[in-house]
């Protein structure tokens, strides 16, 4: 693989930073800590980028039941996993699916629906064991079986695995990285994670022309 | 109740109809301007990356909705597939006041000398109807200089000298480089190229009583929150209604072109806000509803005369569906690239749409509009990983040092790609919906390869570390850039209108929209379109008499 995606340290941004020396609430971290996977290795001390997503009391899934929702979340947290900085969890993306899901995007409910249930039998038969038991490193590698669909014959039932994965995948990207306006990026994290301001600053005070 | 008949009609508030209709309207005759669609403004959709022009997750910030509408699309041979309008295959512009005006880029290119005559310059290659247009560009200058200064371009073309020759400068200067730009300039001049600044339908100073940009990081893809960007909802369709000659009539969907037993247009059938059945009768009716729409509306109105629909006695009514083969490069840099300012694009070159050995044509190559995040979360070479820490990280680093340069290829007409009624599927109003088909020209792909690696080389030079090219596969064009289903030409065994956009065989049905264009250009049409209403709308109240034409 390249070198270039083999980032132990990636390059900070620059550009405005208006998060540092945030404090980590307490309440904040039990509830984030209580979403985490095991084994996804959360320090108290983890990062400026997570604090400030206050302690609002999520709203009831419209669409998600309670167990989905639990898949969901573990699921969308290993496709942008928290590190220094704020992950899928953290951001609420799995707001952003649920909304979305009973509204515009209701034509994927069916995918949805079939798609987890597949993915939670399948992960029982390859692995013997439940997805939320297993280790991270365990859980990547059996999403990466679902995502090029290599799977024994009968461990998955219902909608293709490899295109369930794809959307998913996308959806989370739009939840991590879209408006908060629609249930994700909540507090507009992943802008602050590029370094950019929202709202924008502009006019002649940072762009001087001549 | 009846409506007043008026002198002419309209269908589309877009670019070419928006033109259209304050040329008439200024000349004193009455109109009335049907728009699918409403005013749609920053209100709306505000910065909302997901449901905005250049990402549709949620739904299409500027039309049509997903309700309501349908379009059918090839799904492997003999098989068809409906797709919604947020959906990538459904090939959208917009549905709008202004239409795809209040949204796009904005880049104002004028056609070169060349890109009117093909034919004659290249010869068709096997499986091309390429042809040379009936008007050159000499006929069309003066339109270029109308739309440039009566919506507004920002630019200066003195350093390149590909420009086809102007009477005049731009009304407006050219936006400075942003640091992308200051990257690319001079390693294209190390190259022996000669870049120079995007000419902007946006306002880089104050003009027509509207605001000066200031440079946010949306523009593309969005509606301009302080009304610096110069579409036809902010520019002509103001002026028009100004003249109380105009009546824009939105969310009306115009299903038919009534046309009588002696082969004249009477006027139009359409759908009001409440979906109820209208009809309006006019001397004249100008359809500009953009490439797939207005085939779509042509066939759709059948007659005794006209029984496959109106202008298609020779079967060229949604022949020849063009967009363009978007091609390029993207690299990675060590340095920030990134600098925040809008709209991001800002250099270009032109050097590479003619003269390129054993090619038809080619493409102007121009650095990309800022990316936001969810669309740069996309943007990855072949390989790299699309989800997971890595994915994570690649987005932390490169948000801000990443350039990509693409161009539009200019695509070689296809006759089989084509634009044609579903027997089947109809859309919310009961109207037959349009059926995509066909396939981009193998050449295309060797224009967009040449193209490509010019891209690459330039960014490569600028000094990116890392770079990949990107070429577009053979599935049938259209979308924003959607061109050539009506193509005017002299023969009208061939072509559906004249070179004034008037229908062979029905003199009171004028088309003026992208439709027209017999080869679409290696350019961003959205000029060439505004100029082409000026030349309709001139040639209309030159010749029209009340009822009839000299």
């Amino acid at each position: 693989m390249l070198r270039l995606f083999d980032m132990a340290n990636p390059l900070p941004t620059t550009g405005p930073r208006t998060t540092n020396n945030l404090r980590l609430t307490r309440r904040t971290a039990v509830k984030l800590a209580a979403v985490t996977v095991a084994g996804a290795g959360l320090g108290a001390g983890a990062s400026s980028l997570l604090t400030r997503l206050g302690p609002a009391t999520p709203p009831p899934y419209r669409f998600f039941t309670a167990t989905e929702a639990a898949l969901v979340i573990d699921l969308c947290e290993q496709i942008i996993p928290r590190d220094d900085v704020a992950g899928a969890t953290d951001a609420g993306v799995v707001h952003y699916l649920d909304r979305q899901l009973a509204s515009r995007l209701k034509r994927h409910q069916r995918v949805y629906r079939e798609g987890l249930r597949a993915f939670a039998e399948a992960c029982v038969i390859v692995q013997q064991q439940a997805f939320a038991g297993l280790p991270v490193e365990k859980k990547i590698t059996f999403m990466r079986q679902v995502e090029t669909g290599r799977l024994p014959g009968a461990a998955w039932s219902g909608a293709a695995p490899a295109a369930f994965f794809r959307l998913l995948v996308d959806h989370t990207m739009q939840g991590f990285y879209g408006s908060p306006r629609h249930g994700g990026n909540r507090d507009y994290v992943s802008y602050k994670i590029l370094g950019l301001d929202y709202p924008q600053v502009i006019g002649r005070n940072r762009h001087q022309r001549t | 109740m009846a409506f007043k008949h008026v002198n002419a009609i309209v269908v589309g508030a877009g670019a070419g109809g928006g033109v259209v209709a304050k040329e008439l309207s200024t000349a004193g005759l009455s109109v009335v301007l049907f728009e699918r669609g409403g005013w749609v403004g920053f209100d709306q959709h505000g910065h909302d990356e997901l449901i905005s022009q250049r990402t549709t997750a949620l739904g299409n910030a500027f039309g049509p909705d997903d309700e309501r509408y349908r379009r059918v699309i090839a799904a492997g041979p003999g098989k068809w597939r409906v797709v919604l309008p947020s959906e990538g295959g459904y090939g959208n512009n917009a549905a709008c006041v202004g239409s795809g005006t209040v949204s796009y880029g904005a880049m104002a290119w004028r056609f070169m000398e060349q890109d009117f005559k093909m034919r004659s310059t290249y010869g068709a290659p096997e499986g091309s109807t390429l042809e040379d247009w009936p008007l050159t560009y000499a006929e069309l200058e003066p339109c270029y200089e109308k739309a440039e200064y009566e919506i507004g371009v920002a630019g200066d073309m003195s350093a390149n000298p590909f420009s086809p020759p102007r009477r005049r400068p731009y009304p407006m200067p050219p936006f400075p480089l942003n640091r992308e730009g200051r990257l690319l300039a001079p390693a294209a001049k190390r190259l022996g190229l000669h870049p120079f600044p995007i000419p902007m339908l946006r306002n880089s100073v104050p003009y027509g009583g509207r605001n000066a940009c200031i440079a946010c990081r949306y523009c593309v893809g969005f509606a301009c929150e302080i009304n610096a960007k110069c579409g036809t909802h902010n520019t002509v369709i103001p002026t028009a209604l100004a003249t109380g000659h105009c009546e824009l009539r939105t969310d009306s969907v115009v299903s038919e072109v009534v046309v009588d037993e002696r082969g004249r247009a009477r006027g139009v059938k359409y759908f009001d806000a409440n979906d109820r059945a209208q009809v309006q009768t006019a001397d004249l009716v100008v359809v500009a509803g953009a490439a797939t729409e207005t085939p779509r509306l042509l066939l759709n109105s059948k007659s005794k005369l006209f029984p496959t629909g109106a202008g298609n006695r020779h079967d060229w009514v949604g022949r020849n569906l063009q967009g363009h083969a978007y091609a390029g490069a993207w690299g990675l840099f060590e340095q920030e690239t990134y600098d925040d300012i809008g709209a991001g694009a800002t250099i270009a070159i032109s050097d590479f749409n003619h003269g390129n050995p054993g090619l038809r044509g080619g493409a102007m190559l121009a650095n990309e509009f800022i990316r936001l995040p969810y669309l740069f979360s996309n943007r990855r070479p072949p390989g790299a990983p699309t989800w997971g820490k890595a994915h994570k990280d690649y987005q932390r680093q490169f948000y801000r040092r990443s350039i990509g340069v693409q161009g539009p290829v200019q695509e070689m007409p296809v006759f089989a790609a084509r634009v044609e009624v579903d027997p089947e599927v109809k859309d919310h109003w009961g109207i037959p919906v349009s059926r995509l088909s066909g396939q981009r020209h193998p050449h295309d792909l060797e224009i967009a390869q040449f193209t490509s690696a010019k891209a690459e080389q330039w960014l490569k030079e600028a000094g990116a570390i890392k770079t990949w090219r990107n070429v577009p596969g053979r599935g049938v064009s259209g979308g924003q850039h959607q061109a050539g289903t009506c193509r005017m030409g002299n023969d009208p065994r061939a072509s559906v209108t004249n070179k004034y956009g008037q229908v062979h065989d029905i003199d009171n049905l004028f088309i003026a929209d992208g439709s027209l264009h017999v080869t679409n250009g290696g350019f961003n049409p959205a000029l060439t379109i505004l100029a082409l209403g000026y030349w309709i709308g001139d040639y209309i109240t030159r010749t029209w008499k009340g009822g009839g034409f000299r």
